[in-house]
């Protein structure tokens, strides 16, 4: 007994003394330490698999580069002789897409004017069921999670037939509203699964004290919920833009030739067979149509930050 | 009827009653601590007083007035929590001044009331900063100061110090107590920690399993507990409880209990009323300071009693020496004084003061007298 207490005493007088230099000598103890040639082994390995994921980007944008005479005589990794910005400026405003020759431009309009709304209203009625789903918890709220959460896992397929006649129905069909309404219906699901988690951990009694002192439901959502939603809302909103402006079938199944979206316009593009396959042109196309997930990841990855609950509660 | 009055009112959930039928009344500017072991519904209770918790049956009224379906906003209260729920996005000025903001009060007025709540708690240099940027005692004060702009009918106190470390507690504490004093402001407060509860109060509701087991006054619920329930909550050490057998001897009623090789005769103070009563089993319940050495009992007693009994363990506390026996089959604590030279295993002359003890009926638990 006795020497247990005087082992704990020595421990809590040597404590602080450990502590005190800079955390970085308590760090590295715990990196393994590795020899030069190991080192070298691992960045080689790591170089390669680099290397193998970066070769289509490369593929993509060195024939986007260069004349279509060059691709069709060969020599698809290579460089171009003559640089040249046509494929771009023709997959952009020029190019035959389907019937008429417009170019993929009213087309990326056209999926800008439905990946925003539908984002938007996805990522805000998300963050108000997971409110609701947590904080004003009501007979029966966990049945109504694990309905909306079904969304999450109908194969799109199943309701292609059945969304048509809606939309038929309710004079969307073949618009770009009509679009937005399939996507905010499916999008619903995954926004409310990742706020319903992210306010879980949101304490309640900020909720109450908000009450007290007098704020109504929307209040408390927008004053205090919301703002400190950021780091869930900027992943849903990777998530669902990600999902919506990549998706082909909805857009392939729902829209008229004046509302398709730039995915499947891509695909006329590609695909139309008059003329000759303008390889150039089509990687242009495909590249423009990738940049605006790449755009979202790199702008809204930034806001990815962690950690701004702490200090709401005793921390 | 007084300022905020419970009447009747329970809560139940489902078929679980967790609050059963309670009667508070308290007037303006008293101080009312529930105390109570976790789970015996003080804060359910809190909550339905904020209004954040339907009342089942019952009624509750401030000032007069019910409060059934009165929306907590409504209810002129003000709450600080155990977590202190700061708004973490707004910093230290609009967290108190939020409550304002949500009733109307002008952006001026709000600046000014918020400026003399700072001034008050001294954090008017905090203003500027996030909940995250600061301590654990800073944020308690935020929390008061957000009740206290509002200038609210009943202040409301979820277990607002258990989140602190010991002394920033007891620091705490004081100023509560100061902050009662000054403003004479109506307060509701919820502890476990029956110390707070003794120090703070101007009344105590000790609570368990749902019913309140006794309402009075620091020293009537210290002195005169209602039950065995109470002794052994309040007080620390908690009141010694050991069984004993009222006897009447030369005309005067004794307690009579077991210690080690013996028995031990404790004379009740006159005027008790025991001597009806011989051969009746009780408890009885000695305090530990009612146990003590000869030269520290009370003075002004007519009924200290020295008895003699073996010494099992001491332990000494800087100001106190806590001594152990055992007298009716139970070990008792007395409260010596620290330069009492006692030892474990010496027979020493214990000082009893009967005019403190109390008895129980070992069946109903209650106090007899």
């Amino acid at each position: 007994m006795a020497t247990d207490l005087s082992a704990e005493a020595s421990a809590a007088a040597i404590k602080p003394v450990r502590q005190a230099p800079p955390s970085g000598s308590h760090g590295s103890s715990q990196v393994i330490r590795t020899g030069g040639a190991a080192r070298i082994v691992i960045y080689l390995i790591l170089a390669l698999f680099c290397l193998y994921y970066l070769l289509p980007l490369y593929i993509m944008v060195v024939n986007s580069l260069k004349p279509l005479s060059e691709i069709t005589a060969g020599g698809m990794m290579a460089l171009p002789r003559d640089w040249t910005l046509s494929p771009w400026a023709s997959a952009w405003s020029t190019a035959q897409i389907g019937v008429a020759a417009t170019g993929l431009r009213p087309f990326f309009l056209n999926s800008i004017l439905m990946v925003v709304p539908a984002v938007a209203i996805s990522t805000v009625l998300g963050a108000m069921n997971g409110y609701v789903l947590t904080k004003w918890r009501f007979r029966g709220d966990t049945w109504v999670f694990g309905l909306l959460l079904f969304a999450c896992f109908i194969p799109f397929q199943m309701v292609l037939i059945p969304m048509a006649r809606m939309l038929g129905l309710v004079g969307l069909a073949g618009t770009v509203p009509g679009l937005i309404f399939v996507h905010l219906v499916y999008g619903i699901g995954f926004s409310t699964l990742y706020f319903r988690n992210y306010y879980q951990q949101f304490p309640t009694e900020l909720v109450r004290a908000a009450q007290i002192d007098g704020a109504g439901f929307f209040t408390i959502f927008r004053r205090i919920m919301l703002p400190s939603s950021g780091p869930i809302a900027v992943v849903c909103v990777i998530w669902q833009f990600t999902n919506i402006w990549n998706d082909f079938l909805f857009g392939a199944s729902f829209s008229d030739f004046d509302s398709q979206p730039m995915t499947v316009a891509l695909n006329n593009l590609v695909q139309s067979s008059t003329g000759v396959k303008e390889y150039n042109v089509h990687f242009a196309g495909a590249i423009m149509a990738a940049l605006p997930t790449l755009l979202v990841y790199i702008v809204a990855g930034r806001y990815f930050v962690r950690g701004l609950m702490a200090g709401s509660v005793k921390g | 009827m007084g300022f905020l009055d419970i009447n009747r009112a329970t809560k139940s959930y489902g078929a679980v009653k967790v609050l059963h039928e309670t009667d508070i009344s308290i007037d303006e500017g008293e101080f009312l601590v529930l105390v109570g072991p976790s789970g015996c519904g003080k804060s359910t209770l809190l909550n339905m007083i904020a209004g954040l918790e339907e009342i089942t049956t019952g009624d509750i009224a401030i000032k007069g007035r019910s409060m059934n379906g009165v929306r907590p906003a409504e209810r002129n209260i003000a709450m600080v929590f155990q977590s202190y729920a700061l708004y973490p996005n707004m910093n230290v000025a609009q967290n108190i001044a939020f409550g304002l903001e949500m009733h109307g009060v002008p952006k001026p007025e709000r600046d000014k009331a918020v400026a003399q709540v700072a001034e008050l708690l001294q954090i008017n240099h905090l203003l500027d900063r996030k909940p995250g940027q600061l301590s654990g005692g800073q944020r308690q004060r935020v929390a008061m100061g957000r009740a206290l702009v509002r200038d609210p009918d009943v202040f409301l106190f979820d277990e607002p110090l258990s989140n602190l470390d010991a002394k920033l507690r007891v620091d705490m504490r004081t100023e509560i107590k100061k902050l009662h004093q000054k403003l004479r402001t109506t307060i509701v407060y919820v502890t476990h920690d029956q110390i707070e509860a003794l120090t703070l109060s101007t009344r105590i509701a000790v609570m368990f399993g749902g019913h309140v087991q006794q309402l009075g006054t620091p020293k009537e619920i210290y002195d005169r507990p209602a039950n065995m329930f109470v002794a052994g909550f309040m007080g620390s050490p908690s009141m010694n409880l050991f069984p004993a057998t009222i006897a009447v001897e030369n005309g005067r009623a004794v307690a009579k209990a077991r210690k080690s090789g013996g028995e031990v005769t404790l004379p009740f103070a006159e005027g008790r009323g025991f001597e009806a009563q011989a051969g009746r089993e009780i408890v009885l319940g000695l305090r530990p300071e009612a146990i003590t050495d000869r030269d520290g009992a009370d003075h002004r007693s007519r009924a200290v009693h020295v008895i003699e009994v073996p010494v099992e363990i001491t332990e000494p506390a800087g100001s106190d020496t806590f001594v152990m026996a055992h007298l009716g089959g139970k070990e008792v604590t007395g409260r010596f004084r620290a330069d009492v030279d006692v030892r474990p295993g010496q027979v020493f002359p214990f000082a009893i003061n009967m005019e403190k003890a109390v008895a129980f009926d070992p069946r109903t638990e209650a106090r007899i007298a």
